[in-house]
């Protein structure tokens, strides 16, 4: 492989690498803060990616779809667990996992219903199409560019969200200690709301930007759960961080996987996951 | 006291009948019935009617209602009884629903189906039961090859047919060093056996094989590394919405136009409108084209359209020829099908005259087709010739 070529996968596994860390960030968080281990996250996914279908065809514009999307997201976020999840926090995690597991058939039986068993695609819209020249006869889509952009921002966001503002100081605090943050007049209730909302959105952004260039299918929240989990087993559960350097080495082993060893790349993924569980079984980076 | 012995019977009684009514519909009780020549033949459909195939399964059933209807309607002079289950392309319910049509439908003869993993769970109810089974689309190769059965009939290709067509023309071409790319699954590997063995045998070289999970359609990271191989062509197999995204994908990447592409037919199967320009030049092989340009397809087409509203497609070919293959079938037995050896051998022998051109029998019941050679051309796939005259699957291991 040539130092052009391990360029562009380079890129290539950055960008799905940040993909996968969007959605293992809401997974890890919404486990880390309320514990509550939600098997239905892949399915956040799955209902960005449809938005993102039909938004798009029908505003018209690929910017107007996600920024209505992202908000039908958070408000769908907020019903779920004010109707569900919020009698879930104290539960047994089978219980968690039990309803969570119903769940997805819901919503694969929901979208179903509204949107069809139909492959569909999502154009990219005209202004982030094409591509930039890089070496004579490589590019790269400035659409792909335009994915990493997105997942960097949010992950900024989420840093200082998380470690600088005093919501985020709230939020830590009743991960820490939920009694004590209580006791200080501090409504744990509505900040697990909006950590659920945030996780939830960043799964359904992911699904809207990731819609032009995976498809919209059925049963797409499934695959991208399992490498989900993978990523947060992999970072150590509850860890953003952790999640950040999983999604990321993910990436990596995956797309030079497929290109070098096309053979087992399927499960270079798992053995990198059984590998890391072998040395610490708590994953690198334990909360 | 008395109540607890009537519940006591009543439920003796009803556990009994159950057990009656278990035993008749299994056919344990009742002589076999003999289906004397006058009463109705009983057909079965298992095919896909929800889910991604949705649209093939109902092409195959319009094409084989057809070229029935087009014989008067009968199938060696009996009247027909039509029995429909949905397989919803899901294997682990093969056996399940195939067992519907021939234990609790008793149909003479199963239709079925798309996919390649439901036809496994056919495969073994037809081995088990005996019952004449045709195969309108799934090309599992292991259906007409280690498989193989008397009763089992295959209508529409092996994964490897093909494929198998696409050596030549791109060594033709002076096209030398191919990279291979697919799904890792059985028909891509199937697929992937036809291309591997036409190409090196007309000496070419396979420079590398790609593939990724099915149905996933993330080709950056494998384009990347076409584009880096540069190699001669690229050969394929993807179908439905997915080969859209692929050739779309191909394009985005700069490859087309660059490095020829080249794939099993159903790369453009259905797909050329959500394909767009990105399809423009792709060449594929396959043993039917909507172009084709001979007066059975024409009419074949004229009649199709005007009947359904709809553009038939290969799917519904595949369909019209079961249907004719059972009409020629039961006539050359006047409809006994108790005589199987003689209603085996019709099927074998019988040629059929298909949009597709004529075609027979393998001895392991699978076409012997003209492949033809097709490149998109303004959105339409141009036919440039036959590229496999009278091509047949191996069969290897098929003891007929």
């Amino acid at each position: 492989m040539d130092f052009a070529n391990f360029l562009i996968q380079t890129l290539n596994s950055v960008q799905y690498g940040l993909l996968l860390f969007m959605l293992a960030a809401g997974l890890t968080l919404i486990f880390g803060i309320m514990g509550v281990v939600n098997l239905a996250h892949g399915s956040f996914y799955m209902l960005g990616a449809y938005l993102a279908f039909s938004l798009s065809s029908r505003l018209g514009s690929f910017t107007a779809a996600i920024l209505v999307g992202t908000l039908l997201s958070v408000i769908f976020g907020l019903v779920l667990e004010r109707l569900l999840f919020r009698h879930f926090y104290h539960r047994d995690h089978l219980d968690q996992v039990l309803l969570t597991f119903g769940l997805i058939y819901i919503f694969e039986e929901a979208r179903s219903l509204l949107w069809g068993d139909d492959v569909h695609g999502v154009a990219i819209p005209p202004l982030l199409s094409g591509s930039i020249t890089l070496t004579e006869n490589q590019s790269y889509p400035v659409y792909r560019l335009f994915m990493m952009g997105v997942c960097v921002l949010l992950a900024v966001g989420l840093y200082l969200l998380i470690n600088k503002t005093r919501l985020g100081m709230k939020i830590r605090a009743g991960a820490f200690n939920r009694e004590m943050t209580e006791s200080l007049g501090i409504n744990i209730k509505l900040i697990h709301a909006v950590v659920f909302a945030i996780g939830v959105a960043l799964a359904s952004v992911a699904g809207m930007i990731a819609a032009p260039v995976s498809s919209v299918y059925p049963g797409m929240g499934s695959s991208v759960l399992i490498m989900c989990f993978v990523v947060v087993v992999i970072g150590g559960i509850g860890s953003v961080r952790g999640a950040l350097i999983a999604a990321l080495l993910v990436g990596f082993v995956d797309t030079f996987g497929k290109v070098l060893l096309p053979q087992v790349a399927g499960m270079l993924v798992y053995m990198l996951m059984a590998a890391v569980l072998l040395f610490k079984p708590e994953g690198l980076f334990k909360q | 006291m008395n109540a607890p012995t009537r519940s006591f019977s009543r439920r003796l009684l009803l556990s009994r009948s159950a057990a009656v009514a278990g035993a008749s519909s299994a056919g344990l009780l009742l002589p076999q019935i003999v289906r004397a020549q006058g009463s109705k033949v009983r057909v079965g459909f298992m095919l896909p009617y929800t889910g991604t195939y949705a649209q093939l399964g109902v092409a195959i059933e319009n094409g084989v209602r057809m070229a029935i209807a087009e014989k008067g309607g009968k199938l060696g002079g009996r009247e027909i009884e039509w029995f429909k289950v949905d397989d919803e392309s899901e294997p682990s319910k093969g056996v399940e629903n195939a067992n519907k049509l021939v234990q609790r439908d008793k149909v003479d003869i199963l239709i079925g189906t798309v996919h390649s993993g439901v036809q496994m769970g056919i495969q073994k109810v037809a081995r088990d039961s005996g019952v004449l089974s045709i195969i309108p689309n799934a090309g599992v190769l292991a259906a007409t090859r280690a498989l193989c059965a008397p009763n089992v009939f295959r209508t529409s290709f092996s994964n490897s047919q093909p494929t198998m067509a696409l050596g030549k023309p791109m060594m033709d071409k002076g096209l030398k060093k191919a990279v291979w790319i697919t799904w890792k699954y059985a028909a891509g590997d199937e697929a992937f056996e036809g291309f591997k063995d036409s190409y090196t045998k007309a000496g070419g070289t396979i420079v590398k094989e790609l593939g990724l999970p099915f149905p996933n359609v993330e080709f950056q990271a494998l384009l990347t590394e076409i584009a880096s191989l540069k190699p001669d062509a690229v050969a394929c197999f993807f179908a439905g919405a997915a080969a859209a995204k692929f050739m779309k994908d191909y394009a985005a990447a700069g490859l087309q136009g660059k490095i020829p592409l080249y794939g099993s037919g159903f790369l453009t199967e259905g797909v050329l409108q959500a394909a767009g320009p990105a399809a423009e030049g792709v060449y594929s092989t396959l043993h039917y084209a909507d172009s084709l340009d001979t007066p059975r397809n024409k009419q074949f087409r004229t009649a199709y359209a005007g009947q359904f509203k709809l553009q038939p497609d290969v799917y519904a070919v595949q369909g019209y020829d079961s249907g004719q293959l059972l009409v020629q079938g039961l006539a050359a037995v006047k409809g006994d099908m108790s005589n199987k050896a003689a209603l085996y051998k019709a099927l074998e022998t019988t040629v059929i005259d298909s949009p597709r051109g004529k075609w027979s029998m393998s001895k392991a019941h699978n076409p012997v087709q003209d492949i033809y050679l097709r490149v998109v051309e303004k959105g339409d796939n141009k036919v440039l010739g036959v590229a496999a005259k009278a091509l047949a699957d191996s069969g290897t291991g098929c003891k007929l």
